[in-house]
């Protein structure tokens, strides 16, 4: 019998139960979605997030969100991720910001030397103030990981209530990508003596911008 | 806590053939002395209209660890069965079965209540003392911030480990010192025991009562 | 109890500056999650306990069929999932896939399960380098010591003693500023992230029908110890699985909460192989350990075997009066606290520490704080049970006579009453506290003084009543 077959036999054996043996469907999780405005859930978004910390902006086109961006960059450097929203809106262009990477080698060795991380985000939850992001080739996980500080830009209509909304919409997140990554407020440690640290290992800030944008998003 | 019963206009018998409930035996895991000992509660008792008891620990074993002692197939499980709805904790007995929150006492000083372990998390019994207590003229309730922490004695525990059971009522006479109350009353006299036990040790002039002390004073 | 154990546990209630670090972070974890899980944050609270109580019930109970369910999703994602009976042979697999991988520095996030089976010192035994990333890890890992608390190691540390620790091991100027002590942290391990072959975790839970692995954190180092090196191994026992990631609903909102306070962690990563076709970064290899280490004789007990619902989020510590004045240190193996006395019995044995189920005052606090609704009380009265029935050592034989003794007494109700009222008369007796029990019990406080009358003579004393 291979190591498999035996753990698995003791598995069995334990619980009384035989090879093949059917299985009732599990208990289903009641999942509640409470009817929000778009406008109420961008307020109960800002409020969370920069109650973690984080630092929320509003814009209405993606010229606006190009020149927020500018604004918190400034020179850089910065690394800003191949997905599609910041190429279209022109945040891969600005002066400063590296982008582009399809190799692994030279995004490390920009992210380890970046101030800023730009990414895109597939959803946000409002309830909890959270960037929910998917690895992609158009979004690699680094650039909202190793430099200091995050940058998001989020389509308003992308914005979720919470995670019972997210279990609805995304049920197979493993389709999507290797992986998906939930975001709520900067790193922190509250390690040493229960004091609060921001930082630690992932970026000790962000920057969520929220865009309004008639247009859908892919 | 007769006087008491029988001011509010219930007769009260006492059995003298009544010795314990076996709680002691059974939460050390001596389960057979325990069932023996359980066994003649419920001769005693079986057929008593209302079974009134001084201590939430008792009324716990009673209407819910009988059950754990008792072959379910047994003649036993089924008196206890029978019994179990018939045992009532004091206070609750006051609130629930008598409709009464006050009861006519009289007792100067301010006083600060504990919350015995099996009385709250197992019965529930929270509100009935303290509100038989607010009623009570020229008494002042002041909370405790670990009202509901135990006390440490826990049956054999005090004394197995006696410097962990020292080390918890410790802590626990610190929040009735910041009460500034002199009087500590709690409806189980283990727990009024072991809490006066470390009071004097600490040599600290503050009294225990047991509820129906209380409400037995005019 | 030996000893040692006795005199650790002595020590550690009579240290004040432990007493004040234990009292003092639980306290603060306490009042965080009250608030979290309050019916103003989180109404539905009670109503998700009980579904995950259920859902965890529903996997265990057909636990073969959902390792086979997750094993075919990993490989359907391009990973591999290896079966390891014990420590040893999850630790043989990691050395060998080191070695394959020529390998010599692997960075490790916390995780319990590891440390249940000592990976990392089976694995510098043969030469790797381990590093502990999480920051509190990392600190006693420098320390050369055991965490402290399944959430928080580090919480019996002061910032002097850091300061020290990096000194000493890291060669870096005396620095008690703790954002200073994160920053030195994260720029030593930042590093590591950056070179190491492996990266190592446990896993918070196991998805079935995704074949991902589920890990909450709130620094980053787990996110880059399974994003940086080449390979990624997750460590996890079986009790972990959960059928779908639709219930993540269920256990992601009670798990941050119950810990400390959090709706939601700073990450939550979801990771379900290695990176995709196109895919810039992320793992080339995934692994996932599955280890029994004698799960499967807890699986086996329908009574107990609710005992791995467990999701490990400390909150049980956290309100235990005994582990708040004991601390982690004095528990026998890799868990403590309440859950840590329920499951060392079922896996070590119930004649190894033996006095373990006994401390405890049942109070009950835990099972009022565990999301899955772990009868903690109930399985540590069934453990007393057991270790009277098994540890013939344990009760001594002058113990099992004195409750046969006490039934004997009890049955006879006028011997009863005679034999308290001797009491009564011995308990005023001078030499009465200085002896068993009752010496034991005055070295803490002060004796109970009984009434001058007891209860049966206050009653034959009563004026008769009219019967109304």
């Amino acid at each position: 019998m291979s190591s498999r077959e035996a753990f698995l036999e003791g598995v069995r054996k334990a619980l009384g139960r035989k090879s093949g043996q059917p299985v009732p469907a599990p208990p289903s999780p009641l999942l509640s979605i409470p009817a929000i405005t778009p406008a109420a859930l961008i307020t109960m978004f800002q409020q969370r997030l920069e109650a973690l910390g984080g630092v929320f902006h509003l814009v209405a086109t993606q010229e606006q969100a190009c020149r927020q961006v500018e604004t918190i960059v400034g020179n850089g450097p910065a690394v800003a991720s191949n997905n599609g929203v910041l190429v279209k809106a022109g945040i891969t262009s600005l002066a400063g910001v590296q982008s582009g990477f399809l190799e692994e080698a030279a995004l490390r060795e920009a992210c380890t030397n970046a101030a800023f991380g730009i990414t895109g985000a597939d959803y946000a939850m409002a309830e909890t103030g959270t960037l929910v992001l998917f690895s992609s080739p158009a979004e690699a996980r680094l650039i909202s990981l190793l430099p200091p500080v995050h940058i998001a830009l989020v389509a308003a209509s992308r914005l979720l209530t919470g995670i019972d909304e997210l279990a609805a919409i995304a049920p197979n997140p493993a389709g999507l990508g290797s992986s998906m990554v939930l975001i709520t407020g900067p790193s922190r440690s509250a390690d040493i003596e229960m004091i609060l640290v921001r930082g630690v290992h992932g970026p000790r800030a962000i920057h969520v911008i929220v865009l309004e944008e008639e247009s859908r998003i892919p | 806590m007769a006087d008491v019963l029988e001011r509010v206009g219930w007769s009260v018998d006492f059995r003298s053939d009544q010795t314990c409930c076996g709680q002691p035996a059974f939460n050390s895991g001596h389960v057979t002395p325990a069932r023996e000992v359980a066994a003649h509660f419920i001769r005693v008792f079986r057929d008593a209209e209302f079974i009134v008891v001084p201590s939430g620990s008792c009324v716990s074993m009673i209407t819910h660890h009988y059950f754990d002692i008792f072959d379910r197939s047994s003649a036993l499980f089924e008196e206890a069965e029978y019994l179990a709805p018939r045992v009532w904790e004091f206070s609750r007995f006051l609130t629930d079965v008598v409709g009464v929150e006050d009861v006519g006492a009289r007792f100067e000083g301010v006083v600060t209540y504990h919350d015995s372990c099996h009385a709250l998390r197992e019965l529930q019994i929270k509100e009935a003392p303290r509100r038989l207590l607010s009623n009570v003229q020229g008494l002042t309730l002041r909370e405790m911030s670990a009202a509901g922490e135990c006390c440490g004695f826990g049956g054999a525990f005090s004394v197995k480990f006696a410097e962990i059971s020292g080390g918890m009522a410790r802590t626990k006479i610190e929040s009735i010192l910041e009460t500034g109350a002199g009087t500590v009353v709690s409806i189980d006299s283990s727990c009024l025991m072991q809490i006066q036990g470390a009071l004097a040790r600490a040599g600290v002039d503050v009294r225990t009562m047991h509820l129906a002390e209380v409400l037995a004073s005019r | 109890m030996s000893p040692e154990q006795r005199d650790g546990i002595r020590q550690a209630v009579g240290n004040p500056k432990l007493q004040l670090a234990l009292y003092s972070a639980t306290a603060r974890l306490l009042e965080k999650r009250l608030e979290a899980v309050s019916s103003r944050q989180l109404p539905s609270y009670q109503q998700l306990r009980e579904q995950a109580h259920q859902l965890k019930r529903h996997t265990l109970d057909h636990l073969d069929h959902y390792i086979v369910e997750f094993e075919s999703n990993v490989i359907a994602h391009g990973g591999k999932v290896v079966f390891a009976q014990n420590g040893e042979e999850a630790a043989d697999f990691v050395l060998g896939l080191a070695h394959a991988k020529g390998a010599s520095l692997i960075v490790k996030s916390k995780s319990m399960t590891t440390e249940e089976i000592r990976l990392n010192e089976r694995l510098e035994h043969h030469k790797l380098a381990v590093v502990e990333t999480d920051l509190g890890e990392y600190i006693i890992q420098l320390a050369g010591e055991r965490p402290f608390h399944i959430i928080a190691p580090a919480v019996h540390k002061t910032r002097q003693d850091i300061a020290g620790i990096f000194q000493k091991e890291l060669g870096v100027a005396r620095d008690e500023d703790p954002e200073h002590q994160a920053m030195i942290a994260r720029k030593t391990l930042r590093e590591k992230f950056l070179t190491a072959g492996i990266g190592i975790s446990g896993a918070n839970f196991l998805v079935a029908d995704s074949g991902a692995v589920v890990l909450v954190e709130n620094e980053g180092n787990i996110r880059l110890c399974t994003t940086a090196p080449r390979v990624h191994v997750a460590v996890a026992g079986i009790e972990k699985l959960i059928p779908r990631a639709q219930d993540l609903a269920v256990f992601l909102k009670l798990l941050g909460r119950s810990a400390t306070g959090q709706p939601l962690t700073a990450y939550t990563s979801f990771l379900s192989g290695p990176r995709r076709l196109g895919e810039v970064d992320g793992p080339d290899e995934f692994y996932v350990v599955l280890l029994d280490n004698g799960r499967t004789r807890l699986l086996a007990d329908p009574d107990k075997r609710q005992s791995l619902y467990c999701i490990r989020c400390g909150a049980c510590l956290n309100v235990c009066p005994v582990y708040r004045k004991i601390g982690g240190h004095n528990y026998p193996w890799a868990y403590s606290g309440p859950i840590g006395a329920i499951i060392t019995p079922q896996y070590l044995g119930v004649t190894k520490d033996p006095w373990l189920p006994f401390a405890s005052s049942l109070c009950g606090a835990c099972a009022e704080v565990c999301p899955v609704k772990i009868d903690i009380p109930k399985i540590l009265l069934d453990l007393r049970k057991e270790v009277i029935e098994r540890s013939p050592g344990f009760s001594t034989s002058a113990e099992k006579s004195a409750f046969r003794l006490y039934a004997w007494l009890m049955k006879r109700p006028k011997l009863y009453a005679l034999a308290a009222a001797a009491g009564r008369r011995l308990a005023r007796l001078p030499f009465a506290g200085k002896v068993g029990p009752a010496a034991k019990w005055a070295r803490e406080r002060e004796l109970p003084v009984p009434a001058a009358k007891s209860f049966r003579q206050l009653w034959r004393e009563r004026p008769p009543r009219t019967n109304q």
